[in-house]
């Protein structure tokens, strides 16, 4: 009866295949997380606190003051500690308040493209029957077309803006969420305390989120990581190919795509946005993968 | 085996039909198609006229009956910027966008499989260790950021490849590798965790017990069964890795179709950008159905029940 297809099962196990699988040493597993998770909270932090990290207002143009080099080099000045953009614009602001854009992109996507995937993940999985067969093929039919593609042709013909790449992405972006709660409630369901809820006549929705829920929930936790930090990328992309995140937003993405004009002289202007990204899904990931092995020590490849 | 494959090709098809509506109504969604046609500063007669001779006054469905039954004998519209045909136009550029596709694929599995099973076999070491790390950072970095210092490095400082275009095969080298690499990870993760899972199994033991040379029982035994999941994943990655040709192509200014896609959609050339969606989803479909036959083939599980 089952539907699902081998190619939906990999994909939904390949970037969650457990990193540290067979590596008995709890310390390094912790690490994973102390490191990721330390990483990211520091990139929050910053994120947060950006207006006090530096006295620069990151849309301030100052013409006088253009592509000034940051610190280690001879010409940089700590006035501007990472320089300033062609435009004369603090640099460190604007990568400062650029965090701010990659988070809210991360948040906003995977809530948005978890509350769907979710729903439709856990009723194909306890429902099963007919209910099974159309998620399968909503998500097969998903998947069949490039995220990337479809989000520039949607964005393309509305109109690029923060809010609608958070749209068009939470509303692309459900399908791993549905693969892998899908298959976890398919294990939960046949566990005794379902059957117990059930038999004390406990509602649908009731048994959804009491017991099968809260049960599930390290799933959902690891692909609500990846997720965001495949969102991030997705969101840097769409603006480096212009059609994401408009000017004069200091998306990261946005500013290695401003940059690329000056890439031969002038090459820290799309590695430090370029740093600061893969800096935070790196942390994103880490962490993900460190709570992956911390909530789910039975992993599946054993040991 | 045979009510599988039947069931499977059922799912194919009608997730094409779901693709081509959705490729059908992105068209419409974009606004009129007769004030498109006409184009700017057209008087209302001539688009009243346009409307009627194209049928874009019928409704809906009769329309997209209409366009599917065209597009599947091939006749798939003009371009509205290139003004040409739509469907040579795709399929000039189709080959390009192919070979960078499976090449990056290659390379991927080439840097993976190696990796995974180094990882493996020498678990928990510093070469395990050092494996983990390559692919947590590779998954890290974002692949235009990538192309980017790719080119810095190559093209810039070192002067060995070309920056863009796509004459010589020298021009696919830094795509291939920008595209590939990002699907690498989630390779040797599966990879490792599949050659850990089948080098504790019994039979493996047996082999090892029998005396057989650690290379042979690696390579022959466990290696085949631990990259069954690798083939079903390179389908869908390969899906994946086509979507991805829009960001690489663009780049690198590769003249293929994720290059095409992309012009198309700044260019709001629908009827082009339509039919890539469109060909890319049929072109997923096909391998998904191919690898999930060819898992049913390699697992009996699947191929009794």
């Amino acid at each position: 009866m089952s539907t699902t297809t081998p190619a939906n099962e990999a994909l939904a196990f390949a970037d969650s295949a457990p990193l540290f699988a067979g590596v008995p040493d709890p310390v390094w597993r912790h690490r994973a997380l102390v490191v990721g998770g330390g990483l990211l909270l520091a990139i929050v932090l910053m994120a947060l606190l950006a207006p006090f990290l530096t006295p620069h207002d990151p849309y301030a143009q100052d013409l006088l003051h253009r592509t000034v080099p940051p610190f280690w080099s001879e010409k940089g000045s700590w006035l501007h500690p990472l320089g300033t953009d062609p435009l004369g614009r603090d640099y460190l602001s604007r990568v400062l308040y650029g965090a701010r854009i990659s988070l809210l992109i991360g948040i906003s996507v995977a809530l948005i493209s978890g509350l769907i995937g979710t729903t439709m993940g856990m009723l194909a999985g306890y429902v099963g029957g007919k209910t099974d067969m159309v998620v399968t093929f909503v998500v097969t039919t998903r998947l069949s077309m490039p995220v990337i593609l479809v989000a520039l042709a949607t964005v393309a013909t509305i109109g690029g803006s923060l809010w609608v790449v958070i749209i068009v992405l939470g509303l692309l972006k459900w399908d791993r969420f549905a693969v892998v709660m899908r298959s976890a409630t398919q294990q939960v369901r046949a566990l005794d305390y379902v059957a117990a809820a059930q038999a004390a006549g406990a509602s649908m929705p009731r048994v959804l989120l009491g017991e099968v829920l809260p049960n599930v929930m390290p799933h959902l936790i690891v692909v609500a990581t990846l997720e965001a930090a495949s969102a991030i990328l997705l969101e840097a992309a769409l603006s480096f190919l212009g059609l994401g995140v408009q000017p004069p937003l200091p998306s990261w993405g946005l500013m290695i795509s401003e940059a690329k004009a000056y890439m031969f002289f002038s090459f820290w202007l799309i590695a430090i946005p370029g740093t600061a990204l893969a800096l935070l899904i790196f942390s994103i990931n880490l962490a993900g993968d460190g709570l992956h092995d911390l909530l789910a020590p039975e992993g599946r490849a054993g040991t | 085996m045979f009510a599988y494959i039947v069931k499977r090709l059922g799912l194919a098809v009608l997730v094409a039909l779901a693709v081509s509506m959705i490729a059908f109504l992105l068209l419409r969604l974009s606004g009129d198609p007769a004030v498109a046609l006409a184009g700017e500063g057209a008087r209302q007669v001539d688009i009243e006229l346009i409307r009627q001779t194209y049928g874009f006054d019928r409704p809906l469905v009769v329309q997209y009956a209409a366009w599917l039954w065209q597009t599947l004998q091939g006749e798939l519209g003009q371009s509205v910027y290139f003004k040409t045909e739509v469907g040579p136009l795709i399929f000039s550029k189709l080959p390009t966008t192919l070979l960078l596709g499976f090449s990056a694929l290659l390379f991927a599995l080439l840097i993976s499989i190696p990796l995974g099973v180094l990882a493996a076999i020498y678990k928990n070491s510093w070469i395990d260790r050092l494996c983990l790390a390559t692919a947590v950072i590779g998954q890290a970095l974002p692949n235009f950021f990538f192309a980017l210092l790719l080119i810095m490095l190559f093209s810039i400082w070192l002067r060995v490849l070309p920056v863009s275009g796509s004459g010589t095969w020298l021009h696919f080298v830094m795509p291939t590798v920008a595209l590939g690499y990002y699907v690498a990870p989630a390779f040797m993760r599966l990879t490792r965790a599949g050659m850990i899972e089948v080098l504790g199994a019994d039979y493996i033991r047996t082999a090892r017990a029998k005396g057989l040379p650690p290379s042979r029982v690696i390579f022959k035994h466990a290696l085949r069964n631990a990259v069954v999941p690798v083939v079903a994943l390179s389908a869908v990655q390969l899906g994946f890795l086509l979507g991805g040709s829009v960001v690489i192509e663009t780049i690198f200014a590769l003249d293929g179709l994720g290059y095409l896609a992309y012009q198309s959609i700044t260019f709001k050339d629908y009827p082009v950008m339509q039919v890539i969606v469109l060909l890319l989803a049929v072109i997923y479909v096909l391998l998904t159905l191919a690898s999930d036959i060819a898992n049913a083939w390699l697992d009996p599980r699947i191929r009794v029940a």
